[in-house]
């Protein structure tokens, strides 16, 4: 603490703020224009000039750190007239244009011009009063509008893009008069690095720059706000969403919260816009002469839940088939697994986690004792090397792709192992370009020579450790010579990155589906466990092993129990003592039988084994691996009800569809990727005819003579966290503001930032465990037909099946069909030109998709994202599963490539 | 243009991995060139991983750097105090009216830059105005139209 008087009175204030910081803690305002905290630095602006005792200028309080002894005015004339001068320059080419400006109201100049009285600026002239319609590098895209008359050069954008997007697309051009924010060569801002994370945006103090979804749409003083959590991805960013007067919601803010520090991407800026399409259902549907037809809510359940019966009782319990849905809440999920075990009496329950990270679940449990990842989004600016593989992460987990970056800046280093050349391999210090499928055989090779140059730690392998022999037995077939050979990366890569990561203090793993969607899949995880482990990076900070979680609530779903081995917790069916625990909380006897996986719903469906399913927002004939077979299946089924927001795929051949809430409009919890658990609030009302998702569980409950009686997600919760000791200090009322990371046993718990503290790990010995895992080829390899690799993904703009992305105007307007990325050698040798058609077939059928040729794509592989039912690359993809975690093999499939005409 | 890529690549091999030789690189890029193109640049910043929009503010920084390919010829027209008090802003201004250009632009169809000076050494001469080095002394504005004439001559040769 320091001593300093301002305006005569004596404070003490902490060292190392700025004048402006100090000021603000006391009270005392001091208007800032220019100056954005962990943004911008550039003390432009002038607006915020204090006076000092014994210096010759008046220094600006935004970036003057206090000292002691300082004397400051900040009310005097001088000081007053000062800021009025340098506000009236700011002004002097600003046209007086408020009272059709979009910013009306939340712009900061017209604040300060308001508070300092300045109608119009003696320097302004009266051709520039009006602002004229100027050409930019802007006008182009769907995101982004820039009015150069309102910009007042404050660098803000230039220093969100750098310093948040971490893109820096956008930059400040030319000298005096002539400054302007501009793009590279003035092209159009899509043909830049842009994202349109529209962090830009956020930044600007004025009406510069503005989303160009939000023009029209009402003054801001008409838009309510109201904090919730991103429903896309699940970094779980914390968004504020305003909605007009007509209950449409029409514009995102990013919070400055733990999680995602202001920072959001393109579909939690943009993507909300879903939930105001004229698609939406918003009446039962059931399907009478073979068509979905209108009917009331009692028809609609009273003929689910007596087909439910009647199927039960004809053919016993597990001939149902139960989805919940990693898009809907803990509470969703929670109700509609019990649901699942008690009023019907079947483990089948499952979630479309299945599909991206249930080897995770598994691996990480055998390998850990516990499936989620280890550490913290904070943690990671405490990581010296960050080793990524199988993760396209600035497009996937946007936001994490960020703060990857942004700790490279303060010198980590970036390791990216990926098949394709993806942005954050661009950014890479090391890049390894494996082949599709060869991830244990690539991850022993690593692990071997961190042995042979003994990096290996030895302490805490002994220590906290089991099973190190048998994988240092196994690791003496893996040199480096065959690891190349297999994986097709250079030995001096596999070398160096064993090094690199080696050598860290500390190291954090980042993998998503290119680790898990394989049918060795778990062994993939058992491999990264082992890398984690052999080097102690597990149990500390800046360490550790981040499974990046896919959707917003994949971690929830499983959290919750729906998962047909588990009850919330992972508390295992088979286990007696677990069973009879939950028979007691929920007053039912319970099946001790682990039920089907997803996976295997449409296999058994077509063996006549399995007869109905119920599904809550699951879109299976979209996203499921070799879908026509799928599809053949769940058309076999004698009953298919599903509850959703849209006619889905899947909804279109429901024989009963539940019109549903969407996140946006709910109340409840998501658990992002770090286990935190947060709040959602509704951002706008739902559509009249809706009902929230665990409201419909309830009522078919109770039709179907099981009944279910909650009054709403906060008493759900306390159930929850009654029957789940890692949540059970978790309620409503504690997670306002940062939520709370599981493990949270207590109500006096405050939550776990890095699991296996100081190596104390979750198994039942305490101990983490190697595995011997041997390098097994992909399921299906190339031959002269299917000469290529196929893998399938995402891409940042569209979301999963599309059904919320493909209605969002803008975004849809910028990507709006499926492309198949190939190589240029590949693209030459067969005479393919880029946006020329062609068919790509495998083993199970073909899809007709335009070429975009890419330097992304190493030699001999193609990728196609499944957002697209026109082209749906799930006809292509490969069914077969792990024998574990009954997860498809997504990622490697072999294709042939044809064109069919430029 | 296959050959000019090889150059460029010339240059980024030559300055790739020295410490603050984005500049150098860019200058010799322009020597090549006679301005800085996209591609070019682009290329360098994929080289140098420096972002493209840092090269193109160092680029507008510094007057020195060309966005644009240059004209065939090069007007410069003195504005020093001995020219301008001799009516230099008349023939400025004349030959931005025949050719339909700023100055520091290039005519539309590509034949002539015309670019502003200080002081060339020779107010003897004022007004002057050289064309690709060539000075013309004592220039009068009805006679602008005839001294263009003969570079647009030469080309038609
Ligand atoms: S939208 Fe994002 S990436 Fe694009 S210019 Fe703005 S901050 Fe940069
Ligand atoms: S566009 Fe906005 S943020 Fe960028 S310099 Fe202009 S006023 Fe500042
Ligand atoms: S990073 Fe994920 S959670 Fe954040 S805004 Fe984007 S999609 Fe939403
Ligand atoms: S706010 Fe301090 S100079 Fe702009
Ligand atoms: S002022 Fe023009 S030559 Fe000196």
């Amino acid at each position: 603490m320091i001593n300093i008087k301002i305006d005569g009175t004596d404070y003490q204030v902490e060292e190392g703020l700025t004048i402006a910081e100090a000021c603000a803690g006391l009270g005392i305002n001091i208007p800032t224009l220019c100056h954005l905290k962990d943004v911008s630095q550039d003390a432009y602006c002038g607006i915020c000039v204090v006076e000092m005792k014994n210096a010759r200028i008046l220094p600006r309080a935004c970036i003057t750190k206090v000292a002691p002894g300082m004397e400051i005015q900040t009310k005097t004339q001088l000081v007053q007239e000062t800021r009025r001068m340098n506000l009236e320059l700011i002004l002097a080419n600003h046209p007086l244009d408020c009272m059709t400006c979009d910013k009306d109201g939340e712009c900061a100049l017209q604040d300060l011009a308001y508070q300092f009285g300045i109608k119009r600026s003696i320097f302004l002239n009266d051709e520039n009063v009006f602002a004229k319609e100027v050409k930019t590098p802007w006008d182009t895209n769907p995101f982004i509008k820039k009015e150069p008359a309102k910009c007042i050069m404050c660098k803000r954008c230039v220093d969100a893009c750098a310093n948040q997007a971490r893109v820096e697309a956008i930059c400040v051009a030319n000298r005096g008069v002539k400054t302007e924010i501009a793009t590279p060569f003035g092209q159009p801002l899509e043909e830049t690095t842009c994202l349109f994370c529209a962090e830009c945006v956020q930044a600007c103090p004025t009406g510069a720059l503005i989303e160009r979804t939000r023009i029209g749409k009402g003054k801001f003083k008409d838009l309510t706000p109201t904090d919730t959590i991103c429903a896309y991805c699940g970094v779980g960013c914390n968004l504020k969403l305003f909605k007009d007067k007509n209950n449409q919601l029409v514009m995102a803010r990013a919070i400055n919260s733990k999680v995602n520090r202001g920072r959001a991407c393109v579909k939690g800026r943009y993507g909300y816009e879903y939930v105001n399409s004229p698609d939406r259902l918003t009446t039962p549907l059931i399907r009478r002469e073979g068509k979905l037809r209108k009917a009331t809510w009692a028809e609609a359940l009273a003929y689910t839940a007596e087909r439910l019966k009647e199927i039960k009782d004809k053919y016993g319990p597990d001939s149902i088939g139960v989805l919940g849905s990693s898009r809907c809440t803990n509470e969703d999920n929670y109700v509609i697994q019990k649901f699942a075990r008690v009023g019907i009496g079947t483990n089948n329950i499952d979630n479309c986690a299945r599909l991206c990270h249930s080897s995770t679940v598994a691996g990480l449990n055998l390998a850990l004792g516990a499936g989620a990842a280890t550490n913290s989004l904070e943690d990671i600016f405490d990581s010296d090397v960050m080793f990524i593989i199988g993760s396209n992460t600035t497009e996937t987990h946007p936001v994490i792709g960020k703060f990857i970056k942004e700790n490279q800046k303060n010198g980590a280093k970036i390791i990216v192992c990926d098949p394709r050349y993806v942005d954050i391999a661009k950014a890479a210090d090391l890049y390894l370009p494996h082949t599709p499928g060869t991830d244990v055989a690539l991850l022993n090779g690593i692990m071997r020579q961190i042995l042979e140059h003994k990096l290996e730690q030895g302490d805490f392998i002994a220590a906290h450790t089991e099973g190190f022999e048998e994988l240092k037995k196994l690791l003496a077939d893996y040199d480096l010579e065959k690891v190349s050979q297999i994986t097709g990366v250079e030995p001096e890569l596999i070398k160096r990155a064993a090094l690199l990561y080696g050598g860290a203090k500390s190291a954090m793993i980042f993998y998503t589906m290119g680790i898990t969607q394989h049918t060795t899949g778990v062994d993939n995880v058992l491999s990264i466990a082992n890398l984690a482990l052999i080097t102690g990076n597990l149990g500390k900070r800046g360490a550790g092993i981040m499974a990046l979680r896919g959707q917003a609530n994949v971690q929830g779903s499983c959290d919750m129990g729906a998962l047909p081995n588990v009850y919330p917790g992972y508390q295992k069916v088979d286990d007696p003592a677990v069973k009879e625990k939950f028979e007691k909380a929920w007053g039912a006897r319970l099946s001790a039988k682990a039920g089907l996986t997803v996976t295997e719903f449409s296999t058994q469906a077509k063996e006549g084994k399995l007869k109905a399913v119920y599904s809550m927002g699951e879109n299976p004939l979209m996203t499921e691996a070799d879908v026509k077979h799928v599809r053949e299946g769940f058309e076999k089924l004698e009953f298919f009800a599903t509850q959703d927001i849209f006619l889905s795929e899947t909804a279109e051949i429901a024989d009963v569809v539940f019109p549903a809430a969407a996140a946006y409009e709910k109340d409840g919890t998501f658990t992002n990727t770090e286990r935190r658990v947060q709040l959602l609030r509704p951002a706008k009302d739902k559509p009249q005819g809706t009902k929230y998702d665990w409201e419909i569980v309830c009522e078919l409950a109770k039709v179907f003579g099981y009944s279910m009686n909650y009054s709403g997600p906060a008493e759900i919760m306390d159930e929850i966290a009654k029957v789940t000791p890692s949540m059970g200090g978790i309620s409503f009322k504690r997670l306002a503001g940062d939520g709370l990371q599981w493990p949270c046993p207590t109500t006096d718990h405050p939550g776990t930032v890095i699991l296996h503290e100081g190596g104390s790990f979750k198994r039942p010995n305490g101990k983490g465990k190697f595995h011997a895992v041997v390098y097994k080829p992909a399921n299906e390899l190339t031959d002269k037909e299917y000469p290529f690799i196929l893998t399938s993904g995402r891409i940042l703009f569209h979301y999963h099946s599309g059904n919320e992305t493909r209605r969002v105007k803008a975004i849809d307007k910028f990507v709006p069909r499926n492309y198949v990325e190939i190589n240029p050698e590949d693209a030459t040798r067969l005479g393919i030109g880029d946006k020329d058609m062609v068919k790509v077939s495998t083993r199970r059928g073909s899809i007709e998709v335009e070429a975009r040729i890419s330097d992304r794509p190493k030699r001999g592989l193609v990728f196609i994202s499944f957002h697209f039912r026109e082209a749906n690359v799930n006809l292509l993809t490969n069914p077969a599963l792990d024998p574990i975690s009954k997860i498809p093999e997504y990622k490697v499939a072999a294709c042939g490539l044809e064109k069919i005409w430029n | 243009m296959k050959k000019e890529i090889g150059n460029v690549e010339i240059i980024i091999e030559k300055w790739k991995g020295i410490k603050g030789s984005l500049i150098m690189a860019l200058h010799e890029l322009q020597h090549l060139y006679g301005y800085v193109p996209q591609k070019g640049a682009q290329q360098i910043s994929t080289a140098f991983k420096i972002p493209l929009s840092q090269i193109f503010e160092v680029i507008t920084f510094y007057n020195l750097f060309k966005l644009k390919e240059p004209g065939k010829h090069t007007i410069a027209v003195c504005l020093g105090t001995a020219c301008y008090l001799k009516g230099a802003p008349d023939i400025l201004n004349e030959l931005k009216v025949l050719l339909k250009v700023e100055e520091g632009g290039t005519t539309k169809d590509g034949q002539f830059n015309l670019d502003v000076v200080r002081c060339l050494g020779c107010c003897g001469l004022a007004p002057v105005m050289t064309i690709d080095g060539e000075i013309y002394g004592k220039v009068k504005k009805n006679e602008i139209k005839d001294i263009l004439a003969k570079y647009k001559k030469k080309e038609q040769k």
